[in-house]
């Protein structure tokens, strides 16, 4: 055996160059498959560059060579997570464009199933966030609310994810018998878990250690980068195209745009982000309430449906309040049955643009927790 | 036909069960296959459903792991892009054997709703890597999830193993000779 060595070594000698680090487009916890170039100075990030195009589906090709109702499909898997609300403000563009009228049930309806919807999308959100915090429970939780969720809009239009339910005019089914209740059994439930979250994880002494005070977005910069949704909303800007610019039957239900307001950790980090969205789907809840209790019980949903959509010449710009922020759909239009471009502002899309902005000067562990919060959907960003 | 079946019936009245080594290899394998979940697109949504608490995928057995070294099999559950391919292919690459493949809605089938008009999508994941159960649907239901996962349960149950390298000299030299007719 020979004699065991010491290595002296001199530490202000060692050499503490950058390091760049690839996040994904296979990682764990990237949200998608988007990947992040990172520069590291030890565990501090000093710079992030997204890298998109891992899923780019050639969404605004598709446009052009369909015609407007083949492309309602494609909406939907733009934001897979959110369907019903992707394809509303496609479909209020056209009836703008044509002047349709939708009948009154018509609206109570895509009101319902929009709510529905944001609330399936902050259920995930808020799990997947729990996730990349280490608290399994709640992803479990959340999952077993949304089943009941995706059940009514499955009995609904057929389908689980992507649900084409929507048209121009009109829906593609009536509600069926027992809808009524089925939605308030999944209010009832919201409520009930939401309230077993608060305590289990966002009130959580480790949750609140890893979410708060990171990733620090001020107002400023989010109205500076176009952010909308509750990513805008957690940094304190009461903006939700709902109240500010009703459209559909908002304007007659009374509910309230939750902000973030730094009660745990400063206005504008993570956990605010995140509070939102918990937050959000008691006012969907209530959305829901008032709805069903205001929608009217007889009328045709499919009556004002045309059989061939041909626009008029001109250009048209909706926009809606998406779970994600605002989402709109530019389409011009030449005369024909298929339009001669389209381009939809994706919000993850303006949403991820802040990341390199917010996560300069944080542990390389909170970069994760960055991107959990801003919640994208790769289908979006990339299209 | 499986091993646990003849529990009920053993050799002499107790104690033994005959079989193959080789069936209780593949009972083992079968029963226990970690995957390396890679999620591409909405599939990857409804994968995340099918994992939680209400359809319970890991009672198959499976664990998901991140790491494409320690996954058996490899699933991919959605949209490939031209850029994604390469990735694909590195993974799957890093795989060690025996390693399987699961390919999941219809456009890691074919290309799916983007078949015609897509530029930037591959048009089905089988172009890059040899795939061994396709899960049709757009996405998928939870239950073609279950049928997928069965049918590659009972793909690896009736694999030989034995004799491996000899069998693959067999073939390779049958091919030469096929190669040289034609
Ligand atoms: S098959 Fe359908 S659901 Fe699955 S990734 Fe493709 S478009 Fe999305």
């Amino acid at each position: 055996m020979g004699e065991i060595k010491r290595m002296d070594l001199e530490y202000s000698q060692l050499d503490s160059d950058r390091m760049r680090i690839n996040v994904g487009p296979q990682h764990p916890s990237t949200h998608g498959v988007l990947r992040l170039e990172v520069e590291v100075d030890g565990e501090i990030v000093t710079e992030v560059v997204p890298h998109l195009g891992y899923l780019h589906r050639s969404f605004e090709k598709h446009c052009e060579k369909l015609n407007y109702q083949q492309i309602i499909p494609f909406i939907d898997r733009m934001d897979y997570i959110s369907a019903m609300n992707n394809e509303w403000p496609y479909v209020m563009a056209l009836e703008k464009m044509l002047d349709i009228k939708v009948p009154e049930k018509v609206e109570y309806i895509r009101v319902i199933v929009a709510e529905l919807n944001r609330i399936a999308n902050h259920q995930i959100a808020v799990a997947t966030f729990g996730m990349d915090a280490g608290a399994f429970t709640p992803f479990l939780y959340y999952f077993r609310d949304r089943e009941a969720i995706i059940s009514i809009l499955e009995r609904l239009s057929g389908a689980r994810l992507l649900y084409n339910y929507f048209r121009v005019g009109g829906m593609a089914a009536d509600i069926y018998p027992g809808f009524k209740d089925d939605c308030l059994n999944v209010v009832k439930q919201v409520r009930k878990t939401n309230a077993e979250i608060m305590k289990l994880l966002i009130h959580n002494s480790i949750f609140i250690k890893r979410s708060a005070n990171v990733g620090i977005l001020t107002p400023e910069v989010a109205i500076n980068y176009a952010c909308s949704g509750p990513v805008l909303r957690g940094s304190g800007v009461a903006h939700d195209l709902r109240r500010d610019e009703p459209y559909s039957v908002y304007d007659r239900f009374d509910f309230e745009i939750p902000v973030g307001k730094g009660d745990v950790g400063v206005v504008g980090d993570c956990w605010n982000r995140n509070i939102v969205r918990v937050h959000e789907m008691e006012q969907s809840c209530r959305i829901i309430e008032q709805a069903l209790a205001q929608m009217p019980e007889t009328g045709d949903v499919k009556a004002m449906i045309p059989k061939r959509i041909k626009l008029p010449k001109g250009e048209v710009y909706m926009r809606t309040e998406n779970p994600k922020g605002d989402l709109g759909f530019y389409i011009v239009s030449n005369g024909t049955d298929k339009p001669e471009r389209m381009k939809a502002r994706g919000t993850s899309f303006v949403n991820l643009s802040v990341i390199p902005e917010i996560s300069k000067g944080y542990m390389f562990a909170d970069l994760i927790l960055i991107l959990g919060s801003i919640d994208i959907v790769l289908g979006e960003v990339d299209r | 036909m499986g091993l646990l079946n003849r529990l009920d019936d053993p050799y002499e009245g107790g104690g033994i069960v005959l079989g193959k080594v080789e069936e209780l290899l593949n009972w083992g394998r079968s029963k226990s296959d970690w995957y390396l979940h890679f999620g591409l697109a909405c599939c990857a949504i409804e994968f995340m459903a099918m994992n939680a608490s209400h359809f319970d995928f890991m009672r198959f057995g499976t664990i998901p792991r991140t790491s494409p070294r320690q996954a058996d099999f490899i699933m991919v559950t959605g949209t490939v892009t031209f850029k994604m391919a390469e990735r694909i292919k590195i993974l799957y690459e890093q795989m060690a054997e025996p390693k399987y493949v699961i390919s999941v809605g219809s456009c890691s089938n074919s290309g799916g709703p983007y078949w015609e008009h897509g530029y930037h999508v591959l048009k089905g994941v089988d172009r890059i890597i040899p795939v061994d159960v396709y899960i049709p649907g757009c996405p998928p239901r939870p239950e073609a999830f279950e049928e997928g996962m069965m049918q590659l349960q009972k793909k690896i149950n009736q694999q030989a193993i034995f004799n491996k390298r000899k069998r693959i000299e067999l073939e390779d030299s049958t091919k030469d000779e096929s190669n040289k007719e034609s």
